[in-house]
This record gives structure tokens, sequence and C-alpha cells, in this order.
């Protein structure tokens, strides 16, 4: 059978770095296949030349057994290759019918062009079960509906071949498990699908044969069926990986976080928190699970000190001042807060600045790096330099600035900041998103360890996985509440799924 | 991507640049009839050819230093301060206030003392703009330039009806008493038995000007405060996730940089005029600006641009002065730095910066 997709010697450099070295890949059509790897592996990069965003150094595209040169978008769309971005490209007050046509009206009048694209879309839901309101305006539709319609995109534009970039990323459990339905018949209707993803329990779910990246190579492709995560996991990573986390059970202590009643409401006046009341006991991690935008980071924020709420707060049996403007992030840490924000580049590393200047980021005031009124920079590079090889950081230079670190390795500045100075209560967020597997098993060990110590830890993140393998307890949150808790040894992703898209169990939270 | 080594970044750009502005400034004196080659020689001779030139190229550099370093300071906290002018202006006004209404007994003292109330009036210029950005997010390139205009009208209305003597038609206080005059380069050189001109109006600011350099330096780079405006320079909300208060950084910032720009005011109105004047700045305040991109922010850097920048004045002068070339086609050529070394700066460094990437065959942008 011809290949639908066949990419001989793709080579793809940007200045020094290497991101594709002679790549070849054939997808078969009317199957799934999946290309995993780690950030910077060269996924996103081998899809950008497939979609003529980047042209190759060197090499050949065909599809469909004839070679193609894809010099940009219009060429690949017309070769019919479709793309679903992770970062949707949608615009948000116009209809979905608006944005299906966008680019792709038939004439200088709309009205044939949208009379057209609606007969067009029904024949599409009827097809393949892809049911959206043409007339909704996207802003109001949910995630997983926003995304059908960057598949009807591309579906009306005559793609026979769809690219999936990290689909799942922003969906929930449930939507998740409806996109892969779609994706399945797609398939069984003939169509080619290329997801690309960095979850390897997708992987084994869905796809029919599976590409392993690694370095800009292209290391394996095998029949999914004859492989696992383990094998796959090490594949990607070049060594073998632990893919779960080894946790004794907790011993949890005192109460050293309370929070009652906690409210909160943006500058518009839409209410973020809506009465959140947990606790963390020294020693355990509460994992606060959710779709993202669900008020977890508001929650870390407040907690964090960057933003003032209403309600109670007790750290370690002592009330602390939330309400007031003056409650900001540097007397939180001076309360034995840690804090590895959501964000690592925009919040919680000066990109600009060298490692070392970032150890001691929020902890600048510190007696021990002060001296005379100066900043005492030589002990903090020399502090930094041995942190930066107690946490494995590559390069370990601490003169390099954070924006020349790989993403895991930033964070990794970050954590080992916040982790060293053993706070009492640590808030992490997505600690390892955008993070290879490799980190992530080291950040995973990290925080592990400082729970044996006694800390409190509050953890979100929205990768169900993660909560459910670190937590001791686990919290759900859906609009700014918190839906349930469970022990983590008391529930299963169906359930927290469920708590995750706001379905309030039988029984009450 | 590749990055150049930084001395290519610190030293080749701006050469390039400023030979770019060279070239081009050539073509409009050609253009006009005149001989470029002979109108540089002119400058050169002009502006350092002889003490009396450098006694006014150093005595503009020192205010380009001062007003420079006033950019740079709030270009750290990326705060545009545009109102050096103004801030300058009022720190005219703490030199003749201090000289005129307390009785110095030496110029030693009077220097400290107007120093200080130069810099505390050229501060307090700054606050109101600093606050009105912190709390009421009024951008703070617009009130600085405002504030400018102000200080404009107030001095005219102080040296008009309130300083000027009794008598006297001209918009100015009256002469500072002797024990405030500063002594000049020609002054501080002699004991030494170097000879510089008399007539030079270059002071013992200039060494004021350099220690504030050093005084940037150690302040930017080595204290707390220098690390909390760097980074909140560089980001806003990762400096929040810090703890680092944004009102607090931004007002203090703001009133170094004025303080800085009012500093000014020693070189001319206390070691050159000996009076307060109307538009005793003569625009040192902008050029301050093109100063701080020129020399990248840094202290080191501000200092080498100002002295070209002292350069231009002082050649540009004497070229009015000797040639048929109009005074106003100075100003382009001084425009033309300032558009090449600060604004286009990036015209010069993208090749440069390829220029020392590896070549991979088929380099391409994204």
């Amino acid at each position: 059978m011809t290949p639908a997709i066949e990419l001989q010697g793709i080579s793809k450099a940007f200045g020094p770095v290497q991101a594709n070295k002679d790549i070849a890949l054939k997808v078969l059509p009317g199957t799934i296949h999946g290309i995993i790897g780690e950030n910077g592996a060269g996924k996103s990069t081998l899809m950008s030349i497939l979609y003529g965003f980047y042209r190759a150094d060197a090499g050949e595209i065909r599809i469909h057994g004839t070679p193609v040169t894809l010099n940009d978008s219009q060429a690949a769309i017309a070769a019919g290759i479709g793309m679903v971005f992770q970062h949707f490209k949608l615009v948000e007050n116009f209809s979905v019918l608006e944005n299906v046509i966008l680019g792709a009206e038939d004439g200088r009048l709309l009205r044939p062009s949208l009379a057209k694209a609606r007969k067009e879309l029904r024949a599409l839901a009827h097809d393949y079960g892809l049911n959206v309101d043409p007339d909704a305006c996207i802003e109001d539709l949910g995630v997983g509906f926003q995304q059908r319609v960057e598949i009807l995109k591309a579906l009306y534009r005559k793609a026979d071949i769809l690219i999936l970039d990290e689909p799942t990323g922003v969906l929930t459990p449930a939507e998740a498990d409806q996109l892969f339905r779609i994706l399945r018949r797609l398939r069984d209707e003939g169509k080619t699908i290329i997801l690309i993803t960095h979850k390897l329990r997708e992987i084994m779910e869905i796809t029919d044969t599976v590409s392993v990246m690694r370095r800009g190579e292209m290391t394996a492709t095998l029949p999914t069926a004859q492989t696992n995560p383990e094998d796959l996991a090490q594949r990607m990573v070049g060594r073998k990986v632990l893919l779960r986390v080894d946790k004794a059970p907790a011993q949890p202590g005192a109460t050293v976080l309370e929070i009652n009643g906690l409210c909160l409401r943006d500058a518009t006046g839409v209410a973020r928190l809506k009465s959140v009341s947990l606790t963390v006991r020294a020693g355990e991690i509460l994992g606060i699970a959710g779709v993202a935008g669900n008020g977890q980071s508001e929650l870390l924020q407040v907690l964090g000190g960057m933003r003032p709420a209403q309600g109670q707060m007790r750290l370690n049996g002592k009330p602390v001042d939330i309400a007031s403007p003056r409650a900001d992030a540097r007397t939180r840490r001076a309360l034995g807060i840690g804090h590895v924000p959501e964000d690592r580049q925009r919040e919680g590393l000066i990109m600009q600045f060298s490692a070392w200047e970032n150890s001691v980021f929020g902890y600048h005031h510190d007696s021990g790096w002060q001296r005379y009124g100066l900043m005492q920079n030589a002990a903090i590079r020399d502090a930094a330099t041995a942190q930066m090889h107690r946490f494995d950081v590559r390069p370990p230079n601490p003169a390099l600035e954070a924006r020349h670190f790989s993403g895991g390795n930033q964070q990794k500045l970050v954590v080992a900041r916040e982790i060293e100075r053993r706070p009492d209560l640590l808030l992490i967020g997505q600690p390892t998103r955008g993070v290879d597997i490799g980190a992530i098993e080291f950040i995973h060990q990290q925080i592990m360890a400082l729970r044996d110590q006694g800390t409190a830890i509050l953890l979100v993140s929205v990768e169900l996985d993660e909560i459910l393998s670190l937590s001791d307890r686990i919290a759900v949150m859906f609009d700014g509440q918190i839906m349930g808790e469970r022990p983590a040894t008391d529930t299963d992703e169906r359930e927290l799924g469920l708590l995750m898209a706001g379905v309030a169990p039988a029984g009450g939270a | 991507m590749g990055k150049m080594p930084n001395w290519a970044d610190a030293v080749l750009v701006p050469i390039i640049s400023l030979l770019l502005a060279a070239l081009l400034s050539a073509l409009v004196i050609l253009a006009i009839g005149e001989d470029p080659l002979a109108a540089l020689q002119l400058m050169v001779k002009g502006a350092l050819g002889s003490s009396y030139g450098w006694g006014y190229t150093l005595y503009y550099t020192t205010n380009f230093i001062f007003t420079g370093l006033a950019v740079a300071v709030a270009f750290h906290a990326r705060l545009f301060n545009i109102g050096g002018e103004g801030q300058a202006m009022l720190g005219g006004l703490g030199v003749a206030l201090a000289c005129l209404y307390i009785p110095w007994p030496h110029w030693a003292l009077a220097l400290l003392g107007a120093t200080a109330t130069a810099a505390v009036l050229g501060a307090l210029w700054a606050l109101l703009p600093a606050y009105l950005q912190a709390r009421r997010g009024s951008h703070i390139v617009i009130t600085t330039i405002m504030f400018n205009f102000i200080a404009s009208a107030l001095l005219n209305y102080l040296l008009v009806n309130v300083m000027r003597p009794k008598g006297s038609m001209d918009p100015a206080t009256a002469k500072f008493p002797e024990p405030t005059h500063l002594p000049t380069l020609h002054d501080m050189l002699a004991p030494l038995g170097i000879a510089f001109s008399k007539s030079a109006p270059a002071n013992i600011s200039l060494v004021i000007a350099v220690l504030a350099c050093a005084a940037v330096w150690v302040l930017i780079w080595r204290t707390r405060l220098g690390y909390e405006i760097r980074a909140f320079g560089h980001s806003e909300p990762a400096a929040h996730y810090a703890g680092i208060n944004a009102t607090r950084i931004t007002v203090i910032t703001m009133l170094i940089s004025g303080g800085l720009a009012g500093m000014m005011a020693i070189n001319t109105t206390m070691g050159e005029a000996e009076r307060l004047v109307l538009n005793s700045v003569e625009g040192a305040g902008f050029i301050g600006i093109a100063v701080a991109l020129m020399g990248r922010s840094h202290p080191a850097g501000v200092l080498l641009a100002a002295l070209l920048f002292g350069f231009l004045y002082q050649g540009g002068a004497e070229l009015a002065l000797w040639t048929n070339i109009p005074r106003e086609l100075i100003v382009v050529i001084q425009a033309l730095v300032i558009l090449f070394t600060g604004a286009l700066d990036n015209m010069v460094r993208m090749p440069l910066e390829r220029l020392f990437t590896p070549r991979k065959p088929g380099i391409k942008k994204g």
C-alpha cells in the first residue's frame, strides 16, 4: 500500500541546533499514527515542516506517493493536510460557521460560502459524529467543542491527513474519550491521523503505530500492539525510567495549612474561588485535580500571597493575613511557605537572570546574602553551584541565563530553590508541565522526599496521572469550588473525571 | 539561536552604527556642496585638538553622563523617563536656592549642598509621574514629557517674577557668591603642572559625574535594590511572585533617575553659568535618552556614549562657526547618530549575529 505520508531524509537545523536529523517516516492511510518524544525532541519541528511552516534543509516529502514541496500552509492544505494546533486558532467572537470558512471563502460575498459550509458541516456531522451548532459563538463553546471546530475546519478544507498536536492537554478525561471516539471514526472512514503527544497512555490507547523521537532523530517506529509504556519511555529517554513513584504510606502529622471559606473575585467581578475550604497536614501531599481554569491557579496565587482574597487562612494554627494588600509573597515566604509557581518562565524565573541570580529570587532579602548593604554575589554563586549539582541541573553553569536552560532544567532551578528552603508548606503548581520524562522522575522523587521530611505539600496539576501517583489525598476543583475529596488509595480516574466535569457524586461531597 | 560574543555586541555594533551614521552625514554634507572630510577634520580639531576644545567637549560630556545615567537607571526597571529635561531644570532651581540663600564657607561644601538640593528637586519632579504610573496606570512617557513643559513654565515664572534681581532685564538669578564658584579643569590641573585652557567651562562636576557612574554600577549590580529593579524590569509577574512591590520599585527608581538628571545642574548652573538662567538644560535631558540607548544602560557605556555626544556637540558648534554648513545640519548629523545607534540598533545587530553563527547549509528564518 502506498503510504499517505512518506518522509525521507528530512533534516532541519536552527543555527547550531539540529532539530531534525535525517528523519524517515511512513504513515499508512487509514491509520492513527502516534509520534511521541520529549520536549525538544523535534516533534513540533517535523510537523511544522509537514504543514509548510518551515522548509526542511534536506529531504523529501511524498503525499500518497507524489513528491511535494510545501512552502506554506496553503500548499499543505492543497496536499490534503490539516492541522489542529495545541492552542486553537479561532476567532473568539465569530460563529462556528464563520470560523470554518475563514480563509476558505469562495468569493467576495459571504452568503453563498456560508450556505455551502452549513450544508457541508451537516454532512460532516453525520459522517463522523462531529456535532457542533454552526451558529454558536466560539467563546460560548466549551474547549472540547472548540477543538471539534478546529477539526471541522480541516475537514472542510478536504483534509484527509489530520495532524493533532497535544490535543488532550486542555480536555477533561471524558472530553478526551469523546475526542478519541471521533478520531477512531475518522480513521474508520479512511482518514489518516497523526497524533503528537507526550502521554504514553494515549499512545497505547488509540494509536495503531507509534514512532519515537529523541534528540531530533526518529529512533523507532513500531506497531503499538508490540510495545508497552515502559518500553516507549525507555526509547524516549534512552535509559530505563521509573514510571511510577516509589511511595511509602504517608505519616501525616499536625495540621499545617487550614483554609476556610476562601472567596475571590477577579477584576471583572467574576467569582473565581467560591468558599474553598481544605486542610493539609505535615508530611502529606494534597493533590488538587481539575481541568485548567477552574480556580486552581487562583488558589495557589492567594495562598502564595500574590493576590488578596476573602476568608480565613491558618498556618501552623496561626491566622495569616490574606485580605490586606500588604499581605504579599515576601511575608508569605517569611512564614515558611515555598511556592513553585505554575508558570516558571513567567513567574518562577527571571529568564534574563543567570542561574545563580535566580537561585535567591524571592529570598534575596535573607541576611545570609547581604553584607554592608551589598549582595554577596560570590557566596550566592557558590551556593547556587552546589545546589545545581545536587539537583543535577544541566549544564551545571551558574552564570548561564535561565532562558538558555531546557524546560526541565529550568524547573529544577525553581524546585531546588523552593525545596531547599525546607518550607513548612510547599505550594506546587504543574511541577512537570513541559518537562521531559527524566526530569519528571527526578522532580517527583524530590517532592516525595520533602513530604517524608514532614513538609505539608499542596499540589496542583492538570495531569491526572501525576495527581494520582503523588498525592495522599485528592481534592477536585470545578468552577471555583471543591467538588469532593478522596483518599488517593480509594478513587480512580473515572470518579475523579466525573468530579472534574462538575458532576456531583451521589451521596454528596 | 546563535549568540554573538559579548565584545562584538558591546563594541562592534555601536562602531558600525556610528560609521553608518557618519557615512550618511557625509552624503548630506556633500549634497550641500561642502567637503565632508574637511568637515570631519574641523570637528576633530575643534573638539579634541586643543585643551580649549577638550574643555568644552568634557563640559558637555558631564551633562550627558548625568542625564544618560538617569535614563539608564529607569530603563533597568523598564521605565522610560523622558522627563530628564524638566528634572534637570528643577535641579537648576535646587542649585540656585542652595547657592543664593545659604552662606557657604567653601566651594567643596557648597558643591555637596548644591548637589543634594539639585538631586532632591530633580527627584521630586519625577515623583508625581512615578506615583501616577504605579498607582493609576498613567503612562510615564506621557506624564514625564508633560512635566517638562510644566517645569519650563515654572522656571519661567520664577526667573521673571520671583528670583530676578531688581532692575535686571535678564530673566536670570543674581550671580552666585564667590565661595560657591567651582574649580575648573584649569584650576584643578594647574597644581599638577598641566596647562589647561582657562576659558573652557569643564569643571569638577566631571569628577562627580564619573563617581555617579561608579555608584550606579554598584547600585544596579551589587545591591538588593538594584537586583529588584532589574527583576522588575525584566518581568513584572515574576517580580510580583517574588514579593517585590511594584509601586515601591517604580517610585524609588524614578526618584533615583530624577535625582541624577537634577544633578546635571551642578555642571551647568553652578560650574559654568554661576547663576540660574532660562533654558539652562539646552536639550541635554533628551540627549540622555540617546546616550543611555547607545550605552546599553550600562554606566561604562553611558560614559563612552556621553563622550561621543560631547564631541558631536562641541565639534558641531565649531563646524557652524567656521564653515558654511548651517547650524541645522549639525542637528541633522546628531539626529543620524541617535537614529543609528539608538533606534536602528537591531538593523546592525541582526546581520552581525548571523555572521557570528556557524553557518549551516540553508539556514532560514522560521
